[in-house]
């Protein structure tokens, strides 16, 4: 038992806090936002020359084979410092379903450009009806000669209207939510009957509305058994939610950083509001929330690595529900303590409140992530 | 960074689990599922069981009968001590009163007190709060005036857990009335059968005695009583209070009584399904479960923490243990209130000697009210907030 980086691990996140202390203030953060795109390709550049977009794949692959701490250490800090660009999609989702469900020639052909940061990915999987039921597929892959051709509409994909490929989840048999007969398929954005809607999300990231229109891919496209990827699905999204509970804890630190930053020189009645014990008192619970939400991210970066998938999958799911209630209290409450300002667009809180609450529901939210964990058999066993 | 145990560590978790299995006498186990009391017999019994075999305070240093294990091993002897469950030993003896003695005391005290500490053959009792000093302790007014060779001490003390089985009692009291509060306190230890002492027990709402208040007219004490300097008291009693948050989280416990909660909401039927089934009912358990899974890693870090840098300042990141913990406990005491509903209304205090309705309903509800007493003590959870927004915050 031991909770210490190793010196690897500790060079990694002074490198990362070092990169986004000098390129990522709040100011610096509105203009990438304004960018095209809503992201900076500079600073995609230097993740990329620092190694962070290919951390976690083989050696073999081009990558420097680091593990579930290393990419919980580059979450943390991009949820610090709100990160927008798309290192969930692309290296974390994207590369997850390369590095876990990619044949030899499908990482050959697309993990040198994720890593060189040549091109980005983004994962279409939710639809209109599907919610948080990653079995819940109506986008169709039907087989065609040796390749398939796709249809369907997904929704809210994360990064989707700047990525050059997109993995897509379509039924190639059975009904809508059969747990068989899913698949995963890389699609080009740029294929034909591709069409891409882009938007801005509430938290200042972009994401698209996707309809996939009789598109023709090739045999190459299907990641794993395109018969019955349910399984690879399930893992490469607990690596999602795995991140995003870091990036949570990185969030919710530097809220609670912030807020308490502010009630220490903020002076009402002639005193720092800091002084005031209904104040103490909420800045103390929101570092019990913190904390115990740290817990609960290394326990899921722990559990990323864990063999049997339903115990991977309970602590994961409880792991989102710790994170989705402690980032909605935290959240809140640092709005509540900054009073007024902390509700103007100007002041950097309220951007954490939103981010915060955009991850509270990606990948399901506190009370789905409770019914699994029910479901699963919860945590206290015999 | 790595969250499992070594295989070492297993492999002694494993021996503890064992040894307990083996030697708790099982009528003392089925008291503490069934929440009934745990009798002085019980725990005298069950402590020198822990001491013959070496284990009767393993945190102690080695040269007063500890085992120097490892912060690790502590942690994992604790959780499977709750979780069997097993009576946990008198804490006022071998975490409050025990460790001050070797640290502080002279080596008489040492000789004399620490070994009957160990096996239990002196109950201990703390004689801290007053009726005027709760949270504030540092304001308490029981003096010790010296008089050659003892010293008299007048005053009262409240709250005193299981005094009415009492040997001893560590007492703080006043012995330079002109210093300033914290100052001019002083750390004596009484002998419970010292002539002007009078225990009087106060009845909890749950119907329980196990606090009493405490009475000093003219006690006289021997001045060899005195542990360490006088006057310096006030430093030692925080010593002490630090050391009373180890541990204070009882995972353990909590993950027993969640299996007895399973295990009875699978018995108890709301119609034609146990209440285990009522979707509601499941998914407050599940939620507590995962609140404690939290707070199990959080007390993992806490402990891993102390392991590297040794002990020293209580962790003020401790206070969480204490927040999270006592209010994990007392959900569970809820679910348990819940999951009984109706069945649980008759009252039969076993303190009187029960009556024929006195079985495992009929401690549930006490149990419930009993437990609203764990956010108060060892430092009330408004306390421990304002340790964490001082010493955490820098508020």
């Amino acid at each position: 038992m031991d909770f210490d980086l190793s010196e690897e691990q500790r060079l990694l996140k002074e490198s990362v806090d070092g990169l986004l202390g000098d390129a990522y203030d709040f100011e610096q953060r509105r203009k990438y936002g304004a960018e095209k795109g809503g992201w900076s390709k500079a600073v995609w550049g230097k993740f990329a020359e620092q190694g962070l977009l290919g951390l976690p794949f083989s050696e073999a692959d081009g990558g420097f084979g680091a593990g579930a701490v290393e990419t919980m250490i580059v979450m943390e800090a991009l949820g610090k410092a709100l990160v927008l660009e798309p290192y969930l999609a692309t290296v974390v989702l994207g590369g997850g379903f390369l590095r876990r469900g990619g044949s030899a020639a499908q990482k050959a052909a697309h993990l040198p450009s994720l890593i060189d940061g040549s091109r980005t990915f983004a994962f279409a999987q939710l639809e209109k009806n599907s919610r948080y039921d990653l079995a819940d597929v109506s986008t169709r892959a039907k087989k065609s000669g040796a390749g398939w051709v796709i249809d369907g509409e997904k929704f809210v994909v994360l990064h989707g209207d700047t990525a050059d490929t997109l993995i897509v989840t379509a039924r190639t048999a059975g009904g809508q939510r059969d747990k068989t007969g899913i698949g995963a398929f890389l699609v080009p954005a740029n294929a034909k009957g591709v069409t891409v809607k882009g938007y801005p999300t509430q938290d200042g990231l972009r994401a698209a509305d996707i309809v996939f229109s009789a598109v023709e891919v090739g045999a190459d496209a299907a990641l794993g058994d395109p018969a019955n990827a349910l399984a690879l699905i399930e893992q490469v999204v607990d690596d999602a939610r795995i991140a995003l509970c870091a990036e949570a804890v990185g969030a919710m630190e530097e809220s609670l950083k912030t807020t308490v930053e502010y009630i220490k020189t903020r002076n009402q009645f002639g005193v720092p509001i800091g002084t005031f014990q209904s104040l103490q008192h909420r800045g103390s619970d929101m570092f019990v929330a913190l904390e115990q939400a740290r817990s609960m991210s290394y326990f899921a970066t722990m559990a990323g690595t864990f063999t049997d998938a339903k115990e991977r999958a309970t602590a994961v799911a409880a792991a989102k529900v710790q994170i989705g209630r402690s980032a909605r209290f935290v959240g809140q409450q640092s709005i509540q303590l900054h009073g007024g300002i902390g509700m103007t667009m100007e002041a950097k809180i309220g951007h954490y409140f939103k981010r915060l609450t955009m991850i509270e529901s990606s990948f399901g939210d506190a009370d789905h992530h409770l019914r699994r964990v029910t479901d699963l058999g919860g945590l206290v066993g015999d | 960074m790595d969250l499992s145990f070594s295989k070492e560590e297993l492999a002694f978790r494993d021996e503890v689990r064992a040894f307990f299995r083996d030697n708790l006498p099982p009528a003392i186990r089925e008291k503490i599922v069934e929440g009934r009391h745990v009798s002085k017999e019980d725990l005298v019994t069950w402590s020198r069981i822990l001491n013959k075999k070496g284990w009767g305070v393993p945190h102690w240093p080695v040269a007063h009968g500890g085992t120097g294990w490892s912060p690790v091993q502590q942690y994992i002897f604790l959780e499977e001590l709750q979780a069997t469950p097993a009576p946990s030993p008198l804490a006022f003896g071998v975490n409050m009163v025990g460790p001050v003695i070797y640290t502080f005391g002279n080596e008489e005290q040492k000789k004399y007190y620490l070994p009957r500490i160990a096996n239990l053959d002196d109950w201990w009792c703390q004689g801290f709060s007053e009726p005027g000093s709760g949270s504030d302790l540092a304001s308490l007014k029981t003096t010790a005036k010296r008089k050659g060779d003892v010293y008299v001490i007048n005053g009262q003390k409240t709250w005193t857990t299981l005094a009415q089985y009492a040997d001893w009692i560590f007492c703080l009291c006043r012995t330079d009335p002109a210093a300033k509060k914290q100052s001019g306190i002083s750390f004596i230890l009484v002998d419970m059968k010292s002539r002007g002492i009078t225990v009087r027990p106060i009845q909890t709402i749950d119907g329980g005695r196990e606090v009493n208040e405490v009475f000093f007219d003219d006690v006289e004490v021997p001045v060899t009583n005195l542990v360490g300097e006088e006057n310096k008291g006030w430093d030692y009693a925080k010593f002490l209070l630090g050391n009373e948050r180890t541990n204070i989280a009882r995972v353990g416990m909590s993950k027993e009584r969640i299996r007895r909660i399973k295990t009875l909401a699978s018995q108890v039927m709301a119609g034609d399904r146990p209440v285990i089934e009522d979707p509601r009912f499941r998914e407050r358990l599940t939620a507590t479960e995962i609140e404690l899974k939290a707070l199990e890693l959080t007390q993992m870090r806490v402990v891993a923490n102390e392991s590297k840098n040794g002990k020293g300042k209580p962790d003020p990141a401790s206070s969480i243990l204490k927040i999270k913990g006592s209010e994990i406990q007392q959900t569970i005491t809820e679910l348990l209130l819940d999951v009984i509903g109706p069945f649980g209304a008759p009252y039969a205090p076993e303190e009187d000697g029960g009556n024929e309705l006195a079985d495992w309903t009929t401690t549930i509800a006490p149990g419930y009210f009993n437990y609203r007493k764990v956010s108060i003590y060892g430092g009330s959870n408004e306390i421990q907030r304002n340790i964490i927004a001082k010493a955490v915050l820098g508020l």
